[in-house]
């Protein structure tokens, strides 16, 4: 059995059950998050598809596939999308690598 | 255009050609072992159960399950192998009723309309009758399928009639996808024709409106934020103007219902449905103003209990025994597909039903 069952995305609102002041807020958050603002609902269903993503959530990558097909959103949008937060992800790995360069130098220099 | 996108359910002798089949499965599994309430059971709980109807405003009549398109998930299952068409008979009936109705506005759909042989006498003699809103609802492909088609704008024009078609995406790839190869260009083709005689332009009064509704298990986005990126694309791309988009949710009937048990999406499209329950929607729900008329003449609450074979719970049965004052005291026939049209903001034929 997997850890991740689909059916428990269902079953998010439940964690307000035990804790319904935090939940609550949580919840009334994220609903304003996006929200249409200085960004459309479908500029930020894709940042979210992608962060979904690095984050590799499985949940997330479920709900925000399903909220970008709902605003028409085509699958070249989302794989733009995805390419974005995964160059991210790469970049964040090998800009560590100046850090090993300035390592080598001091001590090997 | 290219090839048909699929066969009719009936034409692959499918059992699910058989409404019967399609409200045993929209009865059983889920909904019998009590893991989701039935559509009933859930607007009982708003004190919402027996639906009833309310003042009719609209008069819907297919007149016939002929089409030259086959769309993927057509709750119809049109097709060009289809071969109910109403007769002038029952045209006759109709216009009678046409003429004597309270509705204000007239719709009629298919198939395919126009490819009823007696469609443009019907039309012409149904606009006399004086119907503040004359709606046919045309595929656009019918305009470029054939030669004896190509005057169908100026048809249209003459007759004041209100154009309502189906525009799935506004790109290439997704429309085609759902409703068959080279749609895309002969409705972007016939959009342009219908531009060219006033429809759809701005501050026009001859109106066009679009139908999108959704290519797979998936609910419509927000009507109005799909109707600017609609406006925005089909004018930056082709030039072309519409009025209003109407998003409409997708059914579990018939080839929809197919696709979504072949492609193990329908416990959770209706999952979908039954979690985004809106007891607002039932207000205003397109049963509650309408009748739908089959092409063989017989009435039913909306076009979906037509294509199931639900007919309305009234001793009216007919168009030849029509009394809209008794057919108004009825209780509203119901199922599990119900759902599709109180999810989220609602669905019907004039899109969305909550603001």
């Amino acid at each position: 059995m997997s850890y991740y069952d689909p059916k428990d995305l269902r079953k998010f609102g439940n964690i307000t059950e035990w804790s319904e002041e935090l939940g609550t807020k949580f919840f009334d958050y994220y609903g304003k998050v996006f929200e249409e603002g200085a960004l459309t609902a479908r500029e930020k269903s894709l940042i979210a598809l992608a962060v979904a993503h690095t984050e590799q959530c499985p949940y997330c990558i479920d709900a925000y596939t399903k909220d970008a097909l709902q605003r028409g959103v085509t699958k070249e949008e989302m794989m733009e999308a995805i390419h974005a937060g995964a160059a991210i992800k790469g970049g964040a790995s090998l800009v560590h690598g100046v850090m090993m360069m300035n390592k080598v130098n001091k001590l090997d220099g | 255009m290219g090839k048909l996108k699929t066969q009719s359910l009936q034409k692959r002798n499918s059992d699910l050609a058989q409404s019967n089949r399609q409200l045993e499965i929209l009865s059983n599994g889920i909904f019998q072992d009590g893991e989701l309430p039935t559509f009933a059971k859930k607007i009982d709980e708003t004190n919402q159960f027996p639906l009833r109807p309310k003042k009719l405003e609209i008069l819907q009549i297919n007149v016939g399950y002929m089409c030259n398109q086959v769309c993927e998930h057509c709750h119809v299952d049109a097709g060009p192998d289809r071969k109910e068409i109403m007769t002038w008979e029952t045209m006759e009936q109709c216009l009678e009723v046409i003429r004597n109705t309270g509705a204000h506005t007239l719709d009629l759909t298919g198939g395919a309309p126009e490819m009823n042989p007696n469609f443009r006498r019907f039309v012409e003699e149904a606009s006399k009758a004086g119907v503040k809103d004359f709606i046919v609802r045309s595929n656009l492909t019918i305009i470029r399928a054939n030669k004896k088609y190509y005057d169908l704008p100026d048809f249209f024009k003459k007759h004041n009639v209100h154009v309502v078609s189906s525009m799935p995406h506004w790109t290439r790839g997704k429309t085609d996808k759902q409703r068959g190869e080279g749609v895309f260009d002969m409705s972007i083709k016939a959009l342009q024709e219908l531009n060219d005689r006033g429809y759809g332009m701005p501050d026009s009064d001859l109106r066009l409106d679009l139908v999108y509704n959704p290519s797979g298990a998936f609910l419509p986005g927000d009507q109005a934020s799909m109707e600017k990126d609609f406006k925005k694309a089909l004018l930056e791309d082709f030039g072309i103007h519409f009025h209003n988009l109407f998003a409409i949710t997708n059914l579990p009937i018939a080839r929809f219902l197919d696709y979504l048990i072949a492609s193990e999406n329908y416990e959770d499209y209706m999952y979908q449905l039954v979690d985004a329950y809106n007891p607002a929607a039932v207000e205003n729900v397109m049963c509650t103003n309408t009748i739908s008329i089959s092409w063989d003449g017989y009435l039913f609450d909306c076009d979906f209990n037509q294509m199931l074979e639900l007919p309305v719970a009234s001793k009216i049965k007919h168009i030849s025994e029509y009394n809209e004052d008794i057919l108004n005291n009825r209780n509203i026939v119901i199922s599990q597909h119900c759902y599709g049209c109180t999810a989220g903001a609602g669905s019907s034929c004039q899109g969305t039903v909550t603001d």
